[in-house]
């Protein structure tokens, strides 16, 4: 177990890998009465092509996602998610498009439901029946999404922006790829996502770490397995697949996501980060709240308080992007890219430039207050090889000029992809 | 945690402050208490927003953001919310702790500064609410009235209360209907503030580090030409205990899935109501994953993905929310009526009640981790002067029983039910 004091952010971090392969991160939070807790696996909705043995094994789309639903069933018949509740914890999971985490929150019994998350997430057991059950709950699930413009405009936005890479894959699947699931292929995917090399657990808030550890020790049993060789054997042209996707649904108001394709530093972990700092710096550079554009585009009533900006990172898939809510998305486009260009060829404005990596302190702090945040940073950091806890460092290291070359580079037509979901256009009969 | 103060500091405000050091942020939200009705309630949510534009020091919403930049990236953003029947609008604040700034700067002066010179000193135009912010903020607000609609489950939800509550102000969603808040004019709006501020009852929370001397002084400072008339502390909820017969409604929309929203009234328990009993009851019935609606209506028949309940103790109303294929509607439904007769009846095994109180606690007991959490407990606990903590709350639902659950469970009832099903295209 290592310790790592970062003084300047309050914090501290105890960390370890288990002789298993398993990576264990604690980061205690004074004056806390909650802990939380998250048990997660680098497994999730674009991983559907992998090496099982020597040969790479296709599986439907949505089985990671399918098998987290079927992770809580255990073979004494009990059911983790109310063995949990019982205690008094509030468990969840979720599903993305890289990874799997378990999670819970308590304020008691903290390693009795720890053992028993550890311990659930690691037995499968499935079954003929309780396969053809939860494809009746993920079938609704499905469709709820199905009814959400804000989840089919991101979707689209992933489907258009590009041509191969995973990322595209739907995280549940569909009604039609789930039907296809078996305990099986449960068991199979299983076997090769679930070994404690490729998995790691994060707890932050009220705890002991050495408990955590030795929690950790004595119930995940399992040997370490090879860290699972995923497909990347797609080509992904630097370009955006194509530049508009609209969908119609019985919605009031059209929402709009306009996304702009990255390329990835192949180098990840640290440079990875840092790309995505940059970017993060440049959007907010570019069309934030301070920015220029963002108040011409306010008081002109193009925009309303829906608009932001940010950086999705998901499965090696990297862009940054705008959202907001209205009827001009082709025309704030528009306003984007020439904004970008104009921007682009000034020499940067460095007092507002320094403001806005000062404003930057308030928001990181604010993310540490929530133990669920701090996990999340923590498995992560693990994850992609690097640091969460150094963002504020990173940023000061950036000049004016690397957002206005970020600009230059990224914020152009060609990388550009835009999905709108509008409202239906009523024809008169 | 240390337990709330409240104190009143000026005619009608009333500053509600909890000491902790564990977060690396201060907080701060100021309150004005308001009744809740159909013919104001777009007005109230439109005056924040209008007010958020620029005040007379920083007259825009660029030299806003600047100066929260330079306050480290602290947070000044419009609050509209009901509790019950009660509209409670203003702003609420997020600032670094100096502890964590370089030189340990101090910027909560400045940021409760800004707080109040947004809230008192708004950019006018002769003596008015500048039409051109009044416009903007009104085609914003008209937006975000028509954006909840377009999320199915919330318009649902919506469309129930509008239905079941179609003679009370309960029916009223928080930002008002889009009906008033189009015809909103600048004359009106500016007379509307005006009088908000001299008559409304004030709750400011403040949770942080700093200590009651400083945060008191410093609110004092800032709010001294806070005008103070005659104030009005009419507001309150109407609690109406009978219904009749159940109603039932369907409207159709392009959807792929059904929305079932069922709406009850909790009864004849709300004469002398138990709150702790009150929730204990509804995450036995439908509150979390041990709930007889989860553990039923999902697991047991795989009907949907969520069926859950959730209460209003202020209202003195349930509602049920679910997402099922359009032909289960009616098994779904039956169901969940089914759950709660099971719940009258003391159909309730020991690890079903044990379950649900340790959840509950559980979750009370977090509330102090989260500062938007403790705002929104202690902002709406002062609305009927309990001052008990989280913790306290704990311990007064670790002791309700199976007989006080059963007592509330049988004296709920069915009011109004909403589906809204797909559209039938074959009939077209």
């Amino acid at each position: 177990m290592t310790f790592r004091d970062y003084p300047e952010l309050g914090e501290c971090i105890y960390s370890g890998v288990l002789e298993n392969g398993l990576a264990v991160y604690v980061m205690p939070k004074k004056d806390y009465v909650k802990t939380f807790a998250a048990f997660a696996t680098r497994y999730g909705g674009s991983d559907c092509r992998f090496k099982l043995g020597d040969k790479f094994i296709e599986t439907p789309a949505g089985i990671a996602h399918f098998l987290e639903h079927k992770m809580f069933d255990m073979p004494d018949g009990k059911d983790a998610m109310t063995s949990l509740s019982a205690l008094g914890a509030s468990p969840n999971a979720f599903t993305g498009p890289d990874t799997t985490c378990y999670i819970f929150s308590c304020t008691d019994k903290l390693d009795e439901s720890l053992r028993i998350l550890l311990d659930f997430v690691m037995t499968p057991y499935f079954t003929d029946a309780s396969v053809a059950k939860e494809q009746g709950i993920i079938g609704q699930e499905i469709r709820m999404c199905e009814d959400n413009p804000s989840h089919v405009v991101f979707e689209n936005l992933l489907k258009a922006m590009y041509s191969e890479h995973p990322v595209r894959i739907s995280v549940p699947g569909t009604v039609e790829s789930i039907a296809e699931i078996t305990p099986k292929t449960l068991y199979d995917c299983h076997k090769v996502f679930y070994n404690p090399s490729n998995m790691v657990l994060a707890v932050a808030g009220r705890v002991d770490p050495e408990a955590v550890f030795k929690a950790a020790r004595e119930v995940v049993s399992a040997e370490a397995g090879q860290v699972p060789v995923r497909d990347t054997g797609f080509s992904e042209s630097p370009l955006a697949a194509s530049s508009r996707i609209s969908r119609q649904m019985d919605v009031s108001i059209p929402s709009y996501l306009i996304g702009f394709k990255l390329k990835p530093d192949p180098a990840g972990g640290d440079a990875l980060f840092r790309q995505n700092l940059l970017a993060e710096l440049a959007m907010d550079y570019l069309a934030g709240p301070s920015s220029k554009l963002y108040s011409r585009l306010y008081e002109q009533g193009v925009i309303n308080d829906s608009f932001g900006c940010g950086v999705g990172d998901e499965a090696g898939a990297l862009y940054a992007y705008i959202s907001a809510e209205g009827e001009n998305c082709d025309e704030v486009a528009d306003e984007i890219i020439r904004e970008a260009s104009t921007l682009s060829r000034t020499s940067g404005e460095h007092e507002y430039f320094e403001r806005l990596k000062k404003s930057g302190i308030g928001g990181t702090l604010r993310a540490l207050n929530s133990p669920e945040a701090c996990c999340m940073l923590m498995i992560n950091s693990h994850f992609f090889g690097y640091d969460a806890m150094t963002e504020l460092d990173v940023i000061n290291s950036f000049r004016v000029e690397d957002v206005l070359a970020f600009l230059k580079e990224n914020l152009v037509p060609e990388k550009m992809t835009l999905s709108v979901v509008e409202p239906i256009k009523k024809v008169n009969s | 945690m240390e337990k709330a103060i409240i104190r009143t500091i000026m005619p009608g405000v009333d500053l509600i402050y909890v000491h902790t050091d564990k977060f690396k942020t201060g907080h701060l939200s100021v309150n004005f208490m308001l009744q809740l009705s159909k013919a104001d309630a777009a007005k109230n949510a439109l005056v924040m927003h209008v007010l958020r534009r620029g005040c007379k020091r920083l007259p825009d919403l660029k030299s806003i953001s600047e100066e929260l930049d330079r306050l480290y990236g602290a947070t000044v953003d419009p609050l509209v919310r009901t509790i019950g029947e009660v509209q409670c609008i203003g702003l609420s604040a997020n600032f670094a702790d100096d502890r964590y700034l370089p030189g340990h700067e101090d910027i909560l002066e400045k940021t409760v500064n800004l707080t109040a010179e947004i809230l008192l000193d708004p950019a006018t135009k002769g003596g008015l609410l500048r039409s051109d912010y009044v416009r903007s903020e009104r085609d914003n607000l008209c937006d975000a009235i028509r954006s909840d609609m377009s999320d199915k489950r919330t318009y649902s939800f919506l469309r129930l209360k509008e239905l079941m509550f179609a003679g009370e102000a309960y029916g009223t969603d928080r930002n008002g209907t889009l009906k008033s808040a189009e015809k909103i004019a600048q004359i009106a709006l500016t007379k509307h503030y005006k009088n908000i501020l001299s008559t409304a009852p004030v709750k400011m929370f403040y949770c942080g580090g700093a200590d009651e001397e400083r945060i008191t002084q410093a609110l004092l400072n800032a709010f001294s030409t806070l005008p103070r008339g005659e104030i009005d502390f009419s507001a309150g909820t109407d609690v109406r205990v009978e219904c009749g017969e159940p109603r039932f409604f369907s409207e159709a929309m392009d959807v792929t899935q059904g929305k079932l929203t069922m709406g009850f009234r909790l009864g004849e328990v709300m004469y002398a109501p138990d709150y702790a009993a009150i929730a204990v009851f509804n995450a036995v019935f439908g509150g979390g994953v041990t709930s007889k609606l989860f553990m039923n209506v999902r697991e047991r028949m795989s009907l949907c993905y969520y069926a859950s309940s959730s209460t209003d103790r202020f209202k003195g109303v349930m509602f049920v929310m679910s997402g099922v294929e359009f032909d289960k509607y009616e098994t779904a439904r039956d169901e969940i009526l089914a759950q709660l007769a099971a719940c009258a009846d003391g159909d309730i095994s020991d690890g079903e009640l044990s379950s649900a109180i340790s959840f509950l606690v559980n979750s009370v007991r977090a509330m102090e981790d989260s500062v938007a959490s403790l705002d929104a407990y202690y902002v709406s606990r002062s609305l009927d002067g309990l001052t008990y903590a989280p913790s306290e709350y704990a311990m007064l639902i670790g002791e309700i029983t199976r007989e006080d659950v059963v007592k509330v469970a049988k004296s709920v009832k069915l009011d109004s039910v909403y589906f809204l099903r797909g559209t039938d295209k074959e009939g077209e």
